[in-house]
């Protein structure tokens, strides 16, 4: 396959993301219910959904012809209908990706990381949190970070985002041991020690989701 | 499960619905789920929003109305509204002075309210101010939680900014007075049952029969410790201890309280919590010189009941004092 990111391939993106999160709803409810109020699964179910209803048609029919205009499309859907703080969380992250590629057709793995990188900014600074305060943040992090790398030293898209697929894993496995400091988790404080974030564990499907849309 | 309920997906729909049909002072936006006062905002007047989850009637959509609320934003059972509803709700509510949002702290409602502030202001020309309420000291805040939770001072918040805006007052000024009122007023709850959600259909924790959850949240989420059952005298100093431990309340002072039930705690039982409630603020020299007893802050089906005190000063009982027409608040009109 070409070695860029077209919005052919977002759409991809997002219903390989749907499918993982369809399938898996109750192990992500089954974390949250864990440490948080269990609406995880479901909420980011109905969201995706929501996403993959709008954003095919849309590509088919010409109404969206860039890499940003999907990115954005998918942010205002994600930010309309799953509620809660993943909502304004993953539709943050979305648009903040979606900065400055209004006319972008496609993108190559630098521009792939660099969208990446601005959608933690908008993480970071949506939910005020930071690595090891136990949320999506500690999974999207290291895969940057991996994407980064691989990307300096002149990879394509499939070792790239191999390597982010598989930092974004370790880095969900890592908010077990960890303490919640951000979200209704907080409130439960050590009681969450043992536990993965379920924020991270979507946020693991997400880039896994990427690797198999982008890197076959 | 035995529920007056047609469907779990379309219950926060169909009770606004007859909250609307019965109510002519509000109008319902069926479609956003977004409450707001007939007639449209006052031109001059601070508009005054507020929106949550649902499950805690008559919270919020219940309070709007002249002297309250201009606008309520509905979310699914206790799930924040998404911003579409908040910027439906913040719109409905500008009459050109400017908005203020009223939020409990929680960290979906902080986000979902930040981002329809975003929204709202980059499409018009609006000036919006933010009240965030955390008054629950069965949180520990700190810099490492989310910090405390917002639970019954909102209702009381509601009433003071909603009279200090119908008075005249400036963003500004309206917006001090909410703040002010967060930083002096604390609550603390109990729950004798846990709650039932309807689309769970079960418990969402088990409560032995012998047993009460102290520090309780308002979305069936466990409370700070798990307490033997008691008497309404012991439960009562149970709960006010906190609450005057946190607020530097002295002898002689003055306090506006709410004696909240969590919904299915009959009113004969809150009546004899707020005479509990008298006897230990007697006992510290403190006055409830305004005292509201009901159910104003709930929790679906969980029974129970939440104390909240507040300093008064001239200004707040003035504002809490002034006319009020709302589906489950008036007096004074």
């Amino acid at each position: 396959m070409a070695d860029a990111v077209d919005v052919a391939g977002i759409v991809a993106w997002m219903n390989g993301f749907q499918r993982r999160v369809h399938l898996e709803v109750t192990y992500l409810t089954d974390l949250d219910s864990a440490i948080g109020d269990g609406d995880h699964g479901v909420n980011m179910d109905r969201g995706m959904a929501a996403v993959v209803a709008a954003l095919g048609p849309a590509v088919a029919n010409g109404s969206v012809l860039t890499v940003g205009a999907a990115l954005h499309m998918v942010g205002m859907t994600l930010v309309s209908t799953v509620g809660g703080a993943a909502g304004p969380l993953y539709g943050t992250m979305f648009l903040r990706m979606a900065d400055g590629l209004a006319e972008t057709v496609q993108l190559d793995t630098d521009g792939l990381t660099d969208a990446f990188a601005r959608g933690l900014e908008g993480l970071r600074a949506r939910g005020r949190a930071l690595a090891g305060d136990k949320t999506m943040i500690d999974a999207l992090t290291p895969a940057v970070d991996a994407m980064r790398t691989a990307a300096t030293e002149g990879a394509t898209l499939a070792p790239a985002l191999a390597a982010a697929a598989q930092a974004a894993e370790a880095g969900r496995d890592a908010t077990a041991p960890m303490l919640a400091r951000k979200g209704r988790a907080s409130y439960l404080g050590e009681r969450t020690i043992g536990h993965i974030d379920p924020g991270s564990g979507s946020m693991a499907f997400l880039v896994a989701a990427a690797r198999e849309a982008f890197g076959a | 499960m035995k529920k007056l309920i047609n469907t779990p997906a379309k219950l926060v729909s169909e009770s606004l619905a007859g909250l609307a049909a019965a109510h002519r002072e509000i109008v319902l936006n069926d479609e956003l789920n977004v409450v707001y006062r007939a007639g449209g905002p006052r031109p001059g007047k601070v508009g005054v929003v507020c929106g949550g989850g649902s499950g805690h009637e008559p919270a919020h959509a219940g309070f709007v109305g002249m002297g309250m609320l201009d606008a309520a934003a509905c979310g699914e059972i206790f799930t924040s509204p998404v911003p579409d509803q908040l910027v439906e709700a913040t719109n409905r509510a500008n009459g050109g002075a400017g908005v203020v949002q009223i939020v409990k702290n929680y960290t979906g409602d902080i986000m979902n309210f930040e981002m329809a502030r975003e929204i709202a202001q980059a499409s018009g020309d609006i000036e919006i101010e933010t009240v965030v309420v955390d008054d629950d000291v069965a949180v520990e805040d700190s810099l490492y939680t989310a910090g405390r939770r917002g639970v019954g001072l909102t209702v009381i918040v509601e009433k003071l900014v909603g009279a200090a805006a119908e008075s005249g007052m400036s963003l500004r000024e309206v917006t001090q007075v909410g703040r002010a009122a967060v930083s002096e007023g604390r609550s603390v709850g109990l729950a004798l049952t846990p709650v039932t959600t309807p689309a769970s259909g079960k418990p969402m924790f088990d409560l032995e029969e012998d047993k009460i959850e102290f520090g309780v949240g308002i979305h069936g989420e466990p409370g700070r410790e798990r307490r033997d059952f008691a008497p309404a005298a012991e439960l009562a100093e149970a709960l006010a201890g906190p609450i005057l431990a946190d607020l530097p309340f002295g002898p002689g002072e003055e306090v506006i309280a709410l004696v909240n039930g969590m919904g299915a705690t009959p009113l004969i039982e809150l009546y004899v919590m707020n005479a509990e409630l008298a006897r230990v603020l007697a006992g510290r020299r403190i006055e409830p010189v305004r005292t509201l007893v009901g159910n104003y802050m709930t929790s679906l089906d969980m029974a129970g009941v939440s104390f909240t005190l507040l300093r008064a000063t001239p200004q707040r009982l003035a504002l809490w004092d002034a006319p009020v027409v709302t589906p489950s608040l008036r007096w004074g009109a």
